[in-house]
């Protein structure tokens, strides 16, 4: 299968419970039950099946941001990176110098700013660890939908045919 | 006619569209720079998550929040954020955002076993008011409670503390807050008579050494370890220690990496002092001008329930917070038998780091930051353990300037602001004030213009025992605000679950979503969060900072604050207070709880017109006077002119932040040191001026063991604790898609060695279980916790797979907060 079409099916998981959403307004709403939505139809004093660890997305694709100044997701395998006082492996292909070998994104120029606004020669050491920002993310999908919008698509939405109010 | 490389190029954007769950109409695909309908607003808020308190800068559009980022003006973290801060754009657009009041039902009436039916909030409060009077009427105010939080705003807090203190009658009115640094709290007010520390963030920009009592920074503060990391990593001379009962990610910056036996830290403390004195490096005339010694008590037991055989056992179990005075000499004989020898063998850690930890304190040249969070607070000798890196910061007398500075890290973004200055706590009132010191409650009911006598002097129930005292069925009435205790309370199905399904009780939590907490109430009433009201913050460093609201809540879901306000009109002083003080003070009479409190001529007496016409306020609107401002400035009375000093009300609204006491408009960095701190006078030189003899207070403790260790039936030490990703019981953060990916579910982390030795590897199915409870997940032998062998740690975020359940309801005596990081376990295949 494609990868577009893949990425089509993750989405599912998003919309259907938006289907089933169950706060629906209104003080005459049919009897119902309302659990933590992480463990329906569980309670506290059951166990739950554990699924498996899930594997970390490792397709190398680019995810969009939500907002400019999010740090983009991981989307490559991270394992054993070694980040320590005498390397980091993320700049061994992030880093200015690396990238045209590697063709990978150089850090943001923000990087190599320091705590009082002087951009340096290399990455800020402020900005070392890379991972207090940039995460990998496993192919677990959400339990609970997120209904961030963002900016594009607010301002994009359907003309309402001149009829501003 | 499209080409192929067009056709390819509009699937790959259909697809990330979809991915991302944004609608794409053809005409936004030229809209590709900013233009007016682009125009953001961008307002200032402090970070809804940890203690550090960054600032951020948060982007509203048509009512909804957009985007955010870190501050470049927040002098905390300038521009930086954490990933949790990077998202918090997200974290008040979960789906199933609570957006009515749900009550249990059954036939049309409240039923304990009912279902949760949405009922308006008047039905809400009806329900809610008859249970309290119900409760009252019986058993009076002790059977009422409240279990608060530090997320509460500063002027939730204090409304909170006035409806149960003055309203109800009763101090049993705790913070989750207890959870968390109860310890360091209670040994602050022991130690320099006044709480919070002496020193601040600034300290990371000018100190030579850092030492990791126990604390996961790189996790849990990740902003302030950008600081050391930056110090380090730019200063060739600068150290780090980090000390744990495992490996995590601190010590990837670690120049001195120290994995120790958990609850040994009082050893290595006691050690540290010893090598002090015995190498002649005590700072001789610090301690003369400075401090006194106390011998402090032995064999205290360990905060569990009277009757477990541990405390019957104990010596001292009844008061375990006495001390006596002794001289130098005797404190000096008294740590004489942590020697390096002793103290290696008793914390498996080899001879040379310790040598060189004890050093960076003994060194005078050397200026040293020490850092802690749950590590220490979360232990059943946790105010000892506070006491003990105050002693040795003490004897070398460094302390109060930039970069000597022991500093107590918060985990709640108001721990300090709001359960600790506001005093939230079971024992307090505001300014460090203490419910069982007469005067206290007599200038308290002055300044909120109460009769004399009215406020209850008895300490009211603290977490743990507010749990118990549920399940035994003497707290009956009980509202749960801003936090998930069902999840976060050690020893949960035996010692809190059955106190909330106690058939006697009435359960009320407020939330903005349906956590684990929620699910166990009888009463759920939907909470306003963060930017969608008018708040007020305080952080670690003493720093108080304020943001707007900024976007209107969802549905019907309203602030904390309102809930109070509210609540308070359905109960007359007659029905509440004692009839001698309203025989005493007839014009009380026949008035509501919010009339007596809220509309008292001090909280109602700035107009609406001083709202800020840029940003909604919904309280203020609905009660008809300005409320965080009333609210406010007469809780900043309680503290302006001896040491406690808050800025104006409408400044914190220019600034980010001010650090307290703030004087003629001026924040104070450092505190009890002449030049620094402006309640210092000239020639004093250094004066702990919370404690009348101005001397700071060090004590004499041993090393005593945790309350359980591991044996033959449950062979590992179970640690809990937190990661990056989600804060605390993740609430908020499991429901940001990107968080809840990179980190789904609540693995057990071990040594892959421990778990071969049980035939387990990485992805095994298993059971942690403990004497009290079990919590099903699977092995983690290679991720970022690496914890020593006999050890593994679990997270507590995940409300499907439940930790807590297995956790111990010990306690430190004093400080009454649980130790959440030593207990037995055994792990069995599923």
């Amino acid at each position: 299968m494609r990868p577009h079409h893949l990425a089509a099916l993750a989405v599912l998981p998003f919309l259907v419970p938006a289907v089933l959403s169950a706060q629906n307004a209104g003080g005459n709403a049919e009897p119902r039950r309302l659990d933590s939505p992480f463990r329906p139809p569980v309670n506290f004093v059951e166990q739950n099946n554990t699924p498996a660890i899930p594997p970390d997305v490792t397709d190398d694709r680019r995810v969009a941001r939500n907002y400019p100044e999010q740090p983009p997701v991981i989307p490559h395998n991270v394992r054993d990176y070694q980040i320590t006082l005498n390397n980091n492996q993320c700049l061994t292909c992030h880093s200015r110098r690396f990238t045209e070998a590697v063709q990978a994104p150089m850090v943001s120029i923000t990087h190599y700013v320091d705590r009082d606004g002087q951009t340096l020669g290399a990455v800020a050491p402020r900005r070392y660890f890379c991972m207090q920002c940039h995460v990998p993310q496993t192919t677990a999908q959400p339990i609970v939908p997120n209904t961030f919008t963002d900016l594009d698509t607010l301002v994009s939405r359907p003309s309402d045919r001149g009829d501003r109010r | 006619m499209l080409d192929r490389r067009d056709f390819i190029k509009a699937q790959a954007v259909a697809a990330a569209a979809a991915a991302g769950g944004i609608s794409l109409p053809a005409a936004a695909q030229s809209s590709m720079v900013a233009g007016e309908d682009t125009a953001l607003k961008w307002s200032k808020a402090p970070c809804r998550f940890c203690g550090t308190g960054c600032g951020v800068m948060v982007a509203t559009k048509d009512n909804r929040v957009v985007a955010t980022h870190g501050d470049m003006q927040a002098e905390v973290n300038r521009g930086l954020n954490c990933v949790k801060g990077y998202f918090l754009s997200k974290i008040m657009y979960g789906q199933d955002r609570l957006t009515q009041p749900l009550l249990r039902m059954r036939d049309g009436k409240y039923h304990k076993d009912g279902e949760f039916l949405p009922v308006s909030w008047d039905r809400a409060f009806d329900e809610m008011a008859s249970q309290w009077k119900r409760v009252l009427k019986a058993k009076g105010p002790d059977a009422v409670g409240m279990f608060g939080s530090g997320q509460w705003t500063i002027w939730e807090g204090y409304a909170a503390s006035k409806l149960m203190r003055a309203g109800f009658r009763t101090n049993n009115l705790d913070p989750n807050a207890r959870h968390c640094m109860a310890s360091a709290a209670v040994a602050f007010i022991r130690t320099f008579g006044m709480d919070e520390p002496m020193g601040c963030y600034d300290d990371f920009e000018h100190a030579d050494a850092f030492v990791l009592w126990g604390s996961n920074m790189a996790e849990m503060h990740p902003i302030l370890w950008t600081r050391i990391t930056d110090r380090r990593l730019a200063h060739s001379h600068v150290k780090v220690a980090v000390l744990s009962t495992f490996e995590h990610r601190s010590f990837e910056l670690a120049d001195i990496p120290m994995i120790f036996e958990p609850g040994t830290d009082l050893a290595i403390l006691n050690y540290i002092a010893n090598h002090i004195i015995q190498t002649n490096r005590v700072n001789k005339e610090f301690i003369e001008k400075h401090c006194n010694f106390r011998m402090g008590q032995k064999d205290i037991g360990y905060g569990l329930r009277p009757e477990s055989v541990l405390e019957v056992r104990a010596a001292n179990a009844k008061d375990p917070s006495d001390s006596k005075p002794i001289d130098f000499d005797a404190f000096a004989k008294f740590v004489s038998t942590y020697t390096l020898d002793y103290t290696a063998e008793l914390t498996k850690v080899p001879k040379e780091r310790l040598l060189a930890l004890a050093e960076m304190y003994a060194d005078p040249k050397t200026k040293v930051m020490s850092l802690w969070t749950m590590g220490f607070n979360q232990h059943v000798r946790g105010v000892w353990v506070n006491h003990m890196v105050y002693n040795i910061h003490l004897l070398t007398g460094k302390i109060s300037e930039p970069g000597n500075s022991p500093f107590s890290l918060t985990g709640q973004p108001s721990a300090c602001g709001t359960a600790r200055e506001v005093g939230t706590f079971a024992h307090r009132l505001p300014a460090d004030m203490q419910v069982a010191n007469p005067t206290h409650r007599a200038h308290t009911e002055e300044a909120w213009k109460l009769p004399k006598g009215l406020l209850p002097a008895k300490v009211g129930y603290h977490a743990v025992q507010q749990d118990r005292m549920l399940k035994d069925g003497k707290l009956n009435a009980y509202w749960i605000m801003v936090n998930n205790n069902l999840q976060a309370a050690p020893n949960s199905a035996n010692e809190t679950y059955p106190g909330y399904r106690n058939p006697e009780n009435f359960i009320v939590v407020s939330d903005a979503y349906p956590t684990v907490t929620a699910s166990a109430a009888d009463l759920i009433l939907p909470a306003a969060m963060w930017v969608e009201k008018e708040g007020a913050y305080g952080n670690a460093e003493r720093r108080t900072h304020f943001w707007h609201q900024l976007v209107n809540a969802p549905g019907e879901a309203r602030s904390d604050l309102w809930q109070l306000m509210e609540f308070s009109k359905r109960f007359t002083t007659d029905e509440v207070w004692p009839a001698e003080v309203l025989d005493a003070n007839p014009s009380y009479r026949g008035k509501s709880l919010f009339d007596v409190l809220f509309r008292n001529g001090n909280v109602d007496r700035f107009p609406l017109s001083e709202v800020n016409a840029e940003y909604a306020n919904d309280e203020s609107k609905d009660f008809g006077f300005y409320v965080q401002k009333g609210l406010f400035e007469e809780y900043a009375g309680f503290g302006r002119g001896h040491g406690h000093d808050l800025a104006p009300f409408d400044t914190y609204h220019q600034v980010r932040g001010l650090r307290w006491p703030v004087v003629d408009g001026k924040e104070t960095r450092w505190r009890y040191r002449e030049g620094l701190d402006p309640f210092v006078k000239p020639g004093e030189d250094v004066r702990f001026y919370g404690n009348p003899d101005g001397k700071a207070n060090i004590f004499a403790f041993p090393y005593e063991p945790p309350a359980e260790e591991p044996d033959k039936d449950f062979d590992l030490w179970l640690v809990t604790g937190r990661v990056l990703e989600h804060w605390h019981s993740g609430s908020m953060t499991m429901r940001v898609p990107e968080l809840y990916k990179a980190m789904p579910m609540a693995l057990v982390f071990m040594h892959p060695d421990d778990a071969k030795a049980r035939g387990l590897r990485r992805g095994s199915e298993v059971k942690v279980m403990s004497r009290r409870g079990e919590m099903q997940t699977r092995v983690e032998t290679r991720g970022r916790n690496k914890p020593p062998r006999g050890v593994v740690f679990v997270p507590w975020f995940d409300s499907a797979r439940l930790i807590n359940k297995c956790t111990l309801d010990a306690t430190d005596p004093i400080s009454k907060q649980s130790d959440f990081k030593k207990c037995a376990v055994k792990i069995v295949a599923v």
